[in-house]
Order: structure tokens, then C-alpha cells, then sequence
């Protein structure tokens, strides 16, 4: 049984806020093979090549036939509850401030006894769990012991919410409102809990549909943020930067170019300003503030949401100046994820296929509703996955460029 | 696994000079100091010059970046057989195996036998998270208790199959403590109640402070030499009528209730030509009490999962029935890193030649010492143990 979460109290701003602490972040790197998986939301475990065994923890050869043909596979999870503890002395400062911390021993029908966390809705051992993976705070992937089926507050465990990015009672700032994914961003994270969103709108004077009637909603802050304007990102930091827990950029310019199809850099540079320039300008007034607050009680800074393109991945020539500025904006979201890492905040990079918006009036379908998209947003927050590919373009592009990226520009280039 | 061969006896090596260098919570000197104290004893014990050692074997975790080879520069002694043996619970008896066939084969005369290791005030923490790759990719980023809550599993297994009690436990503990205050060199002085067992600060579920050992600083060492040569230099000695050691055993166990002597000990009796029935005493590798209990079954004393009710037959003091761990054992001497695979060893060396700083047991003739350790992920990897005689048994 899990009490519902309740809205935190205000905060005493007599105290002094407690600096972010990570769990034990090192690993060998066989064992980032598990990190990588959970990035997605998957729980994987190396699986031999030869002779079939499942083993863990992760290895350089198969402990029972010594083959190296070890390949990570998603697994169900399922197993048997062996025994249980709660650590109440730990020798690390981050789990030092979080006990008592239960923990699970767990037999998996695949094999492998794992030690893992333990949800809070599992029943006293033994009995059947079933496994799962998520990303802890240093962002490495480890391994959570949740009941089998759905419990009542599931999501409001106390250990798996320093797992999670859940929007949930949590505030939130969107970018940009005016457009149809951020105001369908807006209205998700509403409906999964948000206590205040922010809803950036560039221009306050260009009257946008849909964004007066946003901007009635109890939940919604109208705030007036220009990404092009560094004196605009700047100032709204000053103001509202340390309240920030979770920010989802939504911001974004889009033009249908290649090289050839326009003379000039005006519309490229656009795209660049918005793309690239716009998330730097956040990251450097929005960053160093939300990774300091990484630890600030119980809805402290928590998540960074990029919403990116599948063409960051490989450009597409008919799109292809905005291609190369997601390109960018995603060698600067991994970097900015790099730095985030310190406070524990999440940077969670959404590769969205064809949006179904005005930009991409001339790509056939299938084309991702911006309600898809912001479902994706919300799922990824609350499930703690880092790299969202939603749709089926997504996955499909993703599952070409995994196998082989040259194959996949030569075909998006036909 | 095939069970243990048809091995060797040793009936012409025999081990002496039993020494202590006295434990410290925290000390400020390194590891180096306290194999320099414990050689200084071993030549002060056993009347021997250095250069008459000439076989070194060192079991330490806190050497680093040294290792037995930059001790022996670091000592000035030349020998011709040297070993490294950094096992943790298991390093005093791997230890003794070794040197034992290397006095027998003449690879070297006189064996330095030394378990040391030193405890500043950090170096537990520190040397939980790298003390193996499984432990850091696999148990220290889950809440970081270290063992305590490795063995928090294992306890609470236990106690749910076979009806253990926290009153079980805590008769060990109570008893240990009262061999320890005939100790002088151990840690804890006091004397310890069932109450207080009981309602000690929970550490992980179910292991309270009573069940963990006090890690610390300190050195225990012996020497292994001919019958000979021990005769000849007028020394005490205890004869070795069997030893065992076995890694990884049992790996298909989903949790570990039992250890490699399952394997092994219908050779250890068979050998040493004795039943349990013959063992005066019994050092365990206590670092929880539930591994005691493990030991004591799968030595042959009672059977799987009869532990409990053993428990409740006797009474586990020196002067009592079935006594464990003479001089405390871990639990209330402290645990020194190596040198707690080495104090069962050393204790029951004294008790069998009657130089005894504890308790002495009335009548034993043979001493069981058990080593057990390496908890790398889920379970203690290495499990060996002895079969001691008196000279004349």
C-alpha cells in the first residue's frame, strides 16, 4: 500500500536549500550496457550468443560456456521475491539522507539472482516481482523490484520517485505555447499533475489561436520569453529560473530547405538562432540554477526536455538546413546532459518523426499528432527515460540508423 | 565439483609461535607497520633470526599500491618463497594450505604465515565501493549498506526457512562476549545481554549492531616450520591433521545457505582420522552469526537447517558445551581486514599448545578453525577450513 503523494508545503525559505547528491556512479563498462537499455525504458540483461544463458551481473564472457558473443536482450522481469532488507546505516551521503532504504534479492526466471530496489507495493518475500530497470540520479541504469501488477499510487513511491522526473505536483516550464506541440505539451503535463506552467510566448502582441484559451486554464502562467533574445532568457531566469523543476523546450523554427532551393543563410540562420542558439541561451541562464536545486525537497529540479527531430540522427535533404540544426541542438543537449549529471537533473532528448503541422504540409503520412508527442513527454518524465523516440517514423528511422547509419543516408538520400 | 582428492598429509609440518599485534579501532600507521610488528613478534616467540625466514606468506587488503614483494624490501628480508594471499575471511587458512606443502616439498624452511591490515578513519567506506567490479556495478550503487546488507538477505532467508530466531542469534553473540572478557586483547570489554542484543540500533533489516563486526586494525601470525625444526628450536606446536579450501561452490544456489565445505568435508574428517564428535572447539568465521550457523551444519555438526534447535541445545562458552570461538571472535575482538581469516587459526594454535590468553577449553584435543569470504556480489565466494591437533594427539 503506497500513500497518495501530497502537495509538498511551502518551502521555509529561512533554510538553507540541501545540495544535490548522486548515488554511486561508477561502473565497468560491461555493466553500461544496462544503463544504455534503460535510457530507452527497456530492462535488458546479456544473453550469450552460444549456448543461450542469461546472466548477471554483466560480464566480459558467458560464465557457462566462455563464449564473448554476449548480446543484451529485453527480458520480462518476472521472478520470485527472495528476501528483503531495509539499509538504515549507509556509508554513501546520497542513500545517508534517504533511509531507510528497502532493497529486494530476487531470483528471475531467466536465471540471475539480482539485488535491487525495492517498490514499496511489493508483498513480504517471498512472493512473485517483477524486475525493471530505470535511471538513479547519477544517471546510470540499475535495477527496481516493482510488484507485478498495477498497485493504488503506483508512481508516488518515495524510493521510485527519486527515479523519475513525475510532473506531478511538480512546476513546469514550456518554452513555447503557441504552437500546437507546446500547447498540446501543456495541456499533458496538466492532466499528469502539474501544480504551475509557465508557457513561453515570444511575441505577446501576435494574438496565436489556441493561446488565449491556453492561457485560462488555472494551471497557466503566460510568460513572455524570446529564445532569440538573450536579454529576454536572461531576465526571465532572474525571475522565475530557481522555481523551475521541470523545463520542456517546445521552441522551434522550421523551414522546408535544402541547400540548393534558396539562396542566402536568413532562413538557416533562423533556424539556428531558435534550434541551437535559443537552447544554449537556455542552458546558460536556466542550467547552473535547476542543477543546483536537484535536491530541493520533495518537488525539487528534476528534468530538461529537448523536443529534437528523428533528422537529428541523419540528415533529410528536403528539410535539410533544419536537419543540420537539430544536429546541433543534439551535440549540445549531451552536453548540457554531461553538466546537468552534478545536480542529478534529467536531460531527456525527444526525436520526434514528421510532426503533423503546417511545415510538413507536403511529407505523406504517417505524421505524429502533436498529442502523441506530448503523451511521449509525459511518459518519458514519468518513467525516467532519458532518449524518446515516439511514432512509428521514429522507431523506424531509429531501427535503420542502429543497424547501419551510411545504409540509412544513402536510402534518405535516393 | 568433484569432492576433495586424496591428498598429501602433513604429518611432518607442524605451526608455532602463535602472535597477536593488539587491535586499535583507528590507527594512524599503515599495513607495513603492522606485518613489521607481527614479524618482530614471530623472531621474539620463536628465538629465529630474520634471515632464517625464509618463506613469506601475507594476506592484506591495505597494502596498496604494495603487495607481499614490497614488503620484503620494505622489512629487509630475503626469502625464496613468497605469496600474496589477499582473501579476506579465507586468507588464513588458503595461507597455511600453501605454506604447509612448501615446508613439505623444501621449498623453504620457516614460513611467515602473517594476516595484517590496517584502518584509518575512512578506509571502510572507501574500500566498500571498490572492493570488486561486481560489488561496484551490482551492490553499491543499492544503497551502499555493504555487507551488512548483503548479509541482511541471507539472514532473513534463513530465519524464514529453517525458524531461526533473533533470540538464536543473539545466544551466539552473548556467548562469544562472554569467552571475549578472558581476552585481553579484545575490542569489546563489556558484557553483553540478551536485552542489549535485542534492541540494539537496526543497521538493515533484520541485523541489528550486535551482528556486524567492528572493523579495525590489527595483525595475527604463525609460523610453519618442520616437526624438526620446531623440536630443535624447543618450541610448542600443533600438528595439522587436515585442511580444506573451495571457491564458487554451489554457483547455481539462487541465494546462498550453505558453503563449499558441503563439498569438502567428508575429506576433512576422513583425513584428519576424526569424527566432530572428536573437535573440542570450533573457530568459525563469524562475521555474522548467521554464517556460524551455516558452518556448524555444514561441517557436519548437525544437519541443514537443524541449526536452530543446536543452538538451543548448548551453550557456545569455553568452559560449556560445543565451544565456539574462544577468544570472542570477530564479533567482539574486532574484525582486522586479512587478519580475521587468520584469528581462529591463531587461537586455536594457543589453545592446543597451552599457551592460551583466553579461556583454555578443559580436555580438547582437536580444534576446528573455519575461514570464509569474499562476498564479491551476492554471496561468500571462498570457504576453507582446519582439523588442529595437540602434538601428542
Amino acid at each position: 500500500m503506497i500513500p497518495p503523494l501530497s502537495r509538498p508545503k511551502r518551502k521555509n525559505p529561512l533554510l538553507r536549500t540541501r545540495l544535490p547528491l548522486l548515488p554511486p556512479g561508477a561502473r565497468s563498462r560491461a555493466a553500461l550496457g544496462l544503463t544504455a537499455a534503460a535510457a530507452l525504458g527497456r530492462f535488458e540483461l546479456q544473453v550469450c550468443g552460444h549456448c543461450g544463458t542469461v546472466q548477471y551481473p554483466p560480464r566480459e564472457a558467458c560464465h557457462r560456456c566462455l563464449s564473448d558473443k554476449l548480446r543484451w536482450r529485453e527480458q520480462s522481469g518476472l521472478g520470485e521475491l527472495l528476501s528483503t532488507t531495509a539499509v538504515h546505516l549507509s556509508q554513501d551521503l546520497f542513500f545517508r539522507e534517504r533511509v531507510p532504504w528497502s532493497l529486494g534479492l530476487v531470483r528471475l526466471d531467466a536465471g540471475p539472482t539480482v539485488v535491487a530496489h525495492l517498490h514499496g507495493g511489493c508483498a513480504p518475500a517471498p512472493c512473485r516481482v517483477r524486475i525493471g530497470a530505470r535511471l538513479d540520479k547519477s544517471g546510470q541504469g540499475v535495477l527496481l523490484a516493482f510488484p507485478p501488477d498495477e498497485v493504488l499510487n503506483m508512481a508516488d513511491d518515495r524510493q521510485l520517485r527519486e527515479m523519475t522526473c513525475d510532473p506531478k505536483f511538480r512546476k513546469v516550464l514550456v518554452t513555447d505555447g503557441k504552437t500546437a506541440v507546446g500547447q498540446a505539451v501543456v495541456r499533458a503535463v496538466i492532466a499528469a499533475g502539474a501544480d504551475l506552467v509557465w508557457v513561453g510566448h515570444a511575441e505577446p502582441w501576435k494574438r496565436l489561436p489556441g493561446f488565449a484559451e491556453l492561457a485560462s486554464l488555472p494551471q497557466v502562467a503566460p510568460l513572455a520569453l524570446d529564445l532569440t533574445d538573450s536579454g529576454s532568457v536572461k531576465q526571465m531566469a532572474g525571475e522565475m529560473g530557481g522555481k523551475v523543476d521541470i523545463l520542456i523546450n517546445t521552441a522551434e523554427v522550421h523551414r522546408a530547405h535544402g541547400i540548393a532551393s534558396r539562396s542566402g543563410v536568413d532562413a538557416a540562420r533562423a533556424e539556428m538562432d531558435t534550434n541551437y542558439f535559443g537552447l544554449l541561451r537556455l542552458a546558460q541562464e536556466f542550467g547552473p540554477a535547476m542543477r543546483a536545486r536537484g535536491a530541493d525537497g520533495e518537488s525539487s529540479a528534476t528534468a530538461w526536455v529537448n523536443v529534437l527531430s528523428i533528422y537529428a540522427l541523419s540528415n533529410f535533404p528536403p528539410h535539410g538546413t533544419f536537419s543540420a540544426s537539430k544536429a546541433a541542438a543534439l551535440s549540445l543537449s549531451q552536453c548540457l546532459r554531461a553538466e546537468m549529471r552534478s545536480g542529478g537533473v534529467r536531460v531527456i532528448n525527444v526525436f520526434p518523426g514528421p510532426i503533423d503541422e503546417e511545415w510538413n504540409q507536403m511529407l505523406p503520412p504517417p505524421k505524429l499528432t502533436p498529442e502523441a508527442l506530448a503523451n511521449a513527454v509525459v511518459k518519458a518524465l514519468q518513467e525516467g527515460i532519458e532518449d524518446v523516440y515516439p511514432g512509428d517514423v521514429a522507431q523506424e528511422w531509429l531501427a535503420r540508423w542502429q543497424e547501419s547509419p551510411k545504409t540509412l543516408e544513402r536510402e534518405v538520400s535516393a | 565439483m568433484g569432492a576433495s582428492g586424496n591428498s598429501r598429509d602433513y604429518l611432518d609440518v607442524v605451526l608455532a609461535a602463535p602472535v597477536t599485534v593488539p587491535y586499535v579501532r583507528y590507527s594512524t600507521r599503515s599495513a607495513h607497520w603492522f606485518v613489521a610488528q607481527a614479524l618482530s613478534r614471530l623472531l621474539k616467540q620463536s628465538g629465529l633470526k630474520k634471515s632464517e625466514v625464509d618463506g613469506l606468506s601475507l594476506g592484506s587488503f591495505t597494502l596498496a599500491p604494495d603487495t607481499a614483494i614490497g614488503v620484503t624490501q620494505h622489512l629487509g628480508i630475503t626469502v625464496r618463497w613468497l605469496d600474496h594471499v589477499p582473501l579476506g575471511g579465507a586468507s588464513g587458512i588458503v595461507a597455511l594450505r600453501r605454506a604447509l606443502r612448501a615446508v613439505q616439498a623444501g621449498d623453504a624452511e620457516v614460513v611467515a604465515c602473517i594476516g595484517a591490515d590496517t584502518n584509518h578513519v575512512d578506509s571502510f567506506r572507501q574500500a566498500l565501493g571498490s572492493f570488486s567490479v561486481f560489488a561496484r556495478d551490482a551492490v553499491f550503487p543499492y544503497g551502499s549498506g555493504g555487507p551488512n546488507a548483503s548479509f541482511a538477505f541471507l539472514t532473513s532467508y534463513y530465519m524464514r526457512m529453517y525458524g531461526a530466531t533473533r533470540e538464536d542469534f543473539g545466544k551466539l553473540c552473548v556467548a562469544q562476549r562472554d569467552n571475549a572478557l578472558g581476552y585481553e586483547h579484545a575490542l569489546f570489554k563489556k558484557k553483553l545481554t540478551l536485552e542489549d542484543y535485542l534492541g540494539a540500533r537496526l543497521i538493515a533489516d533484520p541485523i541489528r549492531l550486535f551482528d556486524c563486526v567492528m572493523p579495525c586494525a590489527g595483525a595475527e601470525a604463525f609460523l610453519v616450520m618442520t616437526r624438526q625444526r620446531a623440536q630443535a628450536l624447543g618450541l610448542p606446536y600443533v600438528t595439522v591433521r587436515s585442511t580444506s579450501e573451495r571457491h564458487n561452490a554451489f554457483p547455481d544456489d539462487p541465494i546462498q545457505t550453505r558453503g563449499g565445505w558441503v563439498l569438502d568435508r567428508e575429506h576433512l574428517y576422513g583425513a584428519a582420522g576424526v569424527e566432530p564428535t572428536d573437535i573440542g572447539f570450533v573457530e568459525t568465521y563469524d562475521d555474522y552469526p548467521v554464517m556460524s550457523i551455516i558452518q556448524i551444519e555444514d561441517l557436519g555438526f548437525c544437519g541443514k537447517g537443524e541449526g536452530p534447535e543446536f543452538i538451543r541445545r548448548h551453550s557456545f562458552t569455553t568452559e560449556g558445551s560445543f565451544p565456539i570461538n574462544t577468544s570472542g571472535g570477530q564479533l567482539s575482538v574486532g574484525q582486522a581486514g586479512c587478519a580475521a581469516g587468520f584469528l581462529g587459526l591463531v587461537e586455536a594454535i594457543r589453545q592446543l599448545t597451552d599457551r592460551n590468553l583466553a579461556r583454555a577449553v578443559p580436555g580438547a584435543r582437536f580444534g576446528l578453525a573455519v575461514g570464509f569470504g569474499m562476498i564479491t556480489y551476492d554471496r561468500g565466494l571462498s570457504s576453507g577450513a582446519a582439523i588442529l591437533g595437540r602434538a601428542d594427539a
